[in-house]
């Protein structure tokens, strides 16, 4: 495994890891007067889970909110798919191949978990608002398509019991779990993931787990989540990026991070005697 | 139908497929809901789909009396693996799809499975976590990719990959295997199904085409099945029923078998299918009339109000109505307008608008759920089989349906009733032998082809239906020599909806005792509605509210079971409720839920000791096994209570 090529290597579970998809360099987002990143720089390649770990107040939120272009950074470049990223709208996110899901789950609570997943491919669509309002060829053509693509997912998540259930009487993990349906419905090259596992129980997360593996191994889906669960992160991702206080103190292999001494201190905690 | 079972050309599955093939070629013969939309395969496309999994099968080198075991849910391709298997002469042996890795390699080991078929990666994984003690098993195959990428497939395939192959390589193998197809007869086995066995190790029960071809023949024939009828395949394939059902009646009469999405959804698919011929363990029946009848608690009053009153008047008529006895033309009109505003919907919602033939069997069902469902005008009927039996040993004729028999010998089938109260009988359904076991065949099976049932029952006068008691070595003597039959106490206490399962002991002792096993959803609800906060299932089962209920539930069954002069010993004199549910994964139950004595005997001993000693309290540590496989214990100090009994006297005071 030489994790060094930039052409892409092969890891050690057969999983084909690419270039670099997106970059951050020198990154510095401030609020006022609080800095909320400092100057962290880090990449993200193609096919590979991408973990930023790091304790309460350490930036990761704002971190994923300057991936997705939420926040625009006032200092630093963010370069995709080798362009450099300049301002831009969420749907102009959403068509560049970025879907995330969020900590507090963001899901239309009155609408059942088809028609959420659905609103998913909103930015595929192709025909007008008139079409779509008459529903007759081509637009009803077209949702058909789209239906289709939408219970593959349903199918992949195991949810079909739930498909026609309004989204507000489902428990938290399923919520979740819808919320990752929707993303993966924008057919995302990116996909990230606050928290995904947050607020779950064991069952649950092991379920959430087999799921992230499974997306990026069947859709070659890069991923960049966020999580608290230090298990969880070691056995997902292939490299993990480590902040404290708005800054980058760790970055490597999970056993690199695991072994590196700033890590422990920051995050571990470490005996005073 | 004009041709009759004996017929030369039709003394195999595969020869009746190809039969429905070309008589019904165009009409649906599985359908299975995938990707929300329910996917239908007709009977020409069956055929086609099965014979290329046959050829498949040919070119990895299947051999006369191999046997396929089949793990998965119940799923169209599973189906068709079986019937492929069959074709080229092999036996298939579907295994229970919940079972741990440890039961599965049993069983494979036993019947030396060359191919495994497995529906998904969960039960590839379990094979593969057992293979290194298999040498047998040759090729896996499985239905669905997912996951499936990374591992080695040098002794792994996909069967669509397989019946690809199959297909390409027609030329080469169809003689050899159009040969094996042809020279299936009746005598040829069938399938081989594992019974669960509520003691010791499964046992493979081997059915011949006869057994099975026969048996579904005239029971079709019994219940008018047509082809025209539909019906939910959704109990496990392992089950002999579900072979029977899914298998043998839908290829003899030509049936359509729907399989259901998930487990989850299997309700949901049920209301869509609307199967015309239905069969469920009592517990599915309970859990329907459970969730109605909570629903309708917290329905507004107007709905509530008219749904009592055309239940009522639904139990009073309907199943009279429904046995074409004579009911006045006022009750007719009440029951129209009932079946319009309450029945209908009802019976809709539920999934059974269209239902001819209800069956359920396995367990003793409640009267009260019984009558509820025959009060709607659903066909609820009872049979009594048992794998040896392909299924069938007596079932109820329309019109005389009762919740306390089991009707009338299935046609075909003798019965006759030992020395001792067994019941025994001989049919063309029964079994050849147990595989790889002429013991236990030689003492089960006699000479002249009669078969224990194990259960002990008589035949009541002037109907001539069968009752059936409790299991014949389940029933004892009591320390002072008064009958013990514990089975007919614990289904009068199941009966309540808030007890899930009962264990009753007292054989060689002086009073009788009993394990109770809350109702989760019941109880639940019943908290619910009575603002009683309880975090875990432990907890809820301890609370001393739940136990007054119990107990009251416990006293009513007391008062039931003492007014039968030869089993009012069986009255429960002290009781406890278990902190957990009794449970297949601990060994507890078997896997179709029915209790195994000896096991709980063992298992909670320090329990049974508290129940006859006198303590008022007992701590205890349980081991329990979660769903992958892993043990944890579970400790808890549990409550015991008395109950209050009838004694002689008192009855003799009250009568």
């Amino acid at each position: 495994m030489n994790q060094m090529n930039p052409d892409g290597y092969t890891t050690a579970d057969g999983r084909k890891i690419g270039p670099v998809l997106m970059e951050m360099k020198n990154i510095t987002l401030r609020f006022g007067g609080v800095k909320a990143i400092t100057d962290i720089s880090f990449d993200i390649r193609e096919g590979e889970i991408r973990a930023i770990i790091g304790p309460n107040g350490a930036g990761k939120s704002s971190m994923l909110n300057v991936i997705s272009g939420f926040y625009v950074p006032q200092e630093g470049e963010v370069w995709f798919k080798g362009h450099r990223r300049g301002p831009m709208r969420p749907y102009q996110v959403a068509r560049l191949g970025i879907a995330r899901t969020f900590q507090n789950i963001a899901l239309f609570d009155g609408m059942s978990v088809l028609d959420n997943i659905m609103t998913g491919r909103l930015t595929l669509m192709k025909s007008g608002l008139f079409s779509q309002a008459m529903w007759w060829g081509r637009a009803e053509r077209e949702e058909t398509g789209h239906r289709e693509k939408v219970e593959k997912i349903i199918d992949f998540l195991e949810i079909q019991s739930i498909r026609k259930t309004p989204v507000g009487r489902l428990p938290y993990g399923l919520k979740k779990r819808v919320e990752l349906a929707r993303a993966l419905a924008a057919e995302p090259r990116l996909l990230l993931l606050d928290e995904p596992m947050a607020g779950m129980n064991v069952e649950e997360k092991e379920d959430m787990c087999r799921f992230i593996l499974d997306v990026n191994d069947e859709f070659g889906t890069t991923i960049a989540l966020i999580e608290h669960d230090m298990g969880v992160v070691m056995d997902l991702s292939d490299r993990v990026v480590v902040m404290d206080y708005g800054k980058k103190i760790g970055d490597g292999t999970p056993e690199e991070v695991r072994n590196n001494p700033d890590v422990i201190n920051a995050y571990l905690g470490v005996s005073h005697d | 139908m004009e041709t009759t079972a004996t017929d030369a050309a039709l003394q195999s599955i595969p020869a009746l497929l190809a039969r429905n093939a070309a008589t019904w070629g165009a009409l649906p013969a599985y359908r299975e809901k995938e990707f929300g939309i329910w996917q239908s395969w007709t009977w020409a496309e069956t055929a086609a789909e099965v014979r290329a999994i046959a050829l498949g099968y040919m070119t990895l080198g299947i051999e006369r009396g191999d046997h396929v075991a089949i793990i998965g849910r119940n799923r169209p391709a599973l189906y068709w693996s079986m019937i492929a298997a069959q074709m080229c002469g092999a036996v298939p042996v579907p295994l229970y799809q919940d079972a741990v890795a440890e039961e599965m390699a049993y069983v494979l080991d036993h019947c030396g499975a060359r191919f495994v078929v497995c529906g998904d990666q969960e039960q590839v994984d379990k094979v593969l976590e057992v293979q290194d003690r298999l040498p047998g098993i040759d090729h896996i195959l499985y239905l669905d990719k997912r996951g499936m990428r990374k591992y080695d497939h040098s002794r792994m395939n996909a069967l669509a990959d397989i019946a690809a192959e199959g297909r390409a390589a027609h030329h080469r193998v169809e003689a050899e295997l159009d040969g094996r197809t042809g020279e299936l007869t009746f005598d040829h086995p069938c399938v081989m199904l594992y019974t669960s066995g509520t003691t010791g190790k499964p046992k493979g029960v081997v059915l011949s085409n006869r057994n099975i071809i026969v048996t579904s023949q005239n029971t079709a024939g019994f219940d008018r099945l047509r082809h025209t009828d539909e019906v939910l395949a959704y109990l496990p394939m392992a089950w002999v029923g579900d072979f029977i059902f899914s298998i043998g009646q839908a290829m003899w009469t030509g049936f359509t078998v729907n399989c259901p999405e998930n487990a989850a959804t299997m309700m949901t698919d049920l209301r869509e299918i609307g199967p015309s011929y239905f069969f469920a363990p009592p517990r599915v029946f309970e859990g329907q009339l459970t969730n109605v009848m909570i629903r309708m608690e917290d329905a507004g009053r107007l709905k509530k109000r008219m749904f009592d009153h055309y239940m009522a008047v639904a139990r009073r008529v309907g199943p009279a109505i429904l046995d074409g006895k004579p009911v006045s033309a006022l009750d007719r009109l009440r029951y129209a307008i009932g079946d319009i505003f309450v029945y209908g919907p009802l019976k809709n919602t539920l999934g059974y608008s269209r239902i001819r033939v209800g069956y359920t069997a396995g367990e003793a069902i409640g009267p009260e759920i019984f009558d509820f469902y025959r009060a709607l005008g659903i066909n609820l009927k009872q049979l009594y089989g048992q794998t040896e039996a392909s299924v069938f040993i007596t079932q109820q004729p329309d019109g005389q349906v009762r919740s306390d028999t089991v009707g009338v010998p299935s046609p075909g089938v003798e019965v006759k009733i030992g020395d001792s109260g067994e019941v025994y009988y001989r049919s063309p359904g029964t079994f050849v032998e147990y595989y790889k076991n002429p013991e236990s065949t030689a003492s089960t099976k006699d000479a002249e082809g009669w078969v224990a049932t194990g259960d002990a029952g008589f035949f009541e006068e002037g109907t001539g239906h069968l009752r059936i008691i409790d299991r014949a070595k389940d029933v004892g003597k009591m320390a002072d020599g008064r009958l013990f039959a514990p089975k007919y106490v614990e289904n009068k206490l199941k009966f309540y909806p808030n007890i899930l399962e009962a264990v009753v002991f007292g054989a060689g002792r002086d009073m009788c005792t009993a394990f109770i096993n809350i109702d989760l959803t019941a109880v639940g609800n019943w908290a619910e509605r009575n603002n009683i906060a309880y975090s875990s299932y432990q907890e809820l089962a301890a609370h001393p509210k739940v136990y007054e209920m119990i107990q009251g539930h416990v006293e009513d069954v007391n008062r039931s079971v003492a007014a039968d002069p030869m089993l009012s010993g069986c009255q429960i004199h002290r009781f406890l409720i278990l902190h957990k549910e009794l449970d297949a994964d601990d060994g507890e139950l078997t896997r179709t839920r029915k209790v195994r004595r000896n096991i709980i005997a063992e298992k909670f001993a320090d329990l049974i000791d508290a129940l006859y000693t006198g303590k008022e309290q007992i701590y205890t540590e349980t081991e329990v096994t979660y769903e992958d496989g892993r043990k944890g214990s579970i400790k808890a100090t549990l409550t015991i209570r008395d109950a209050a009994v009838v004694t002689g006297e008192q009855r003799m005071a009250a009568e």
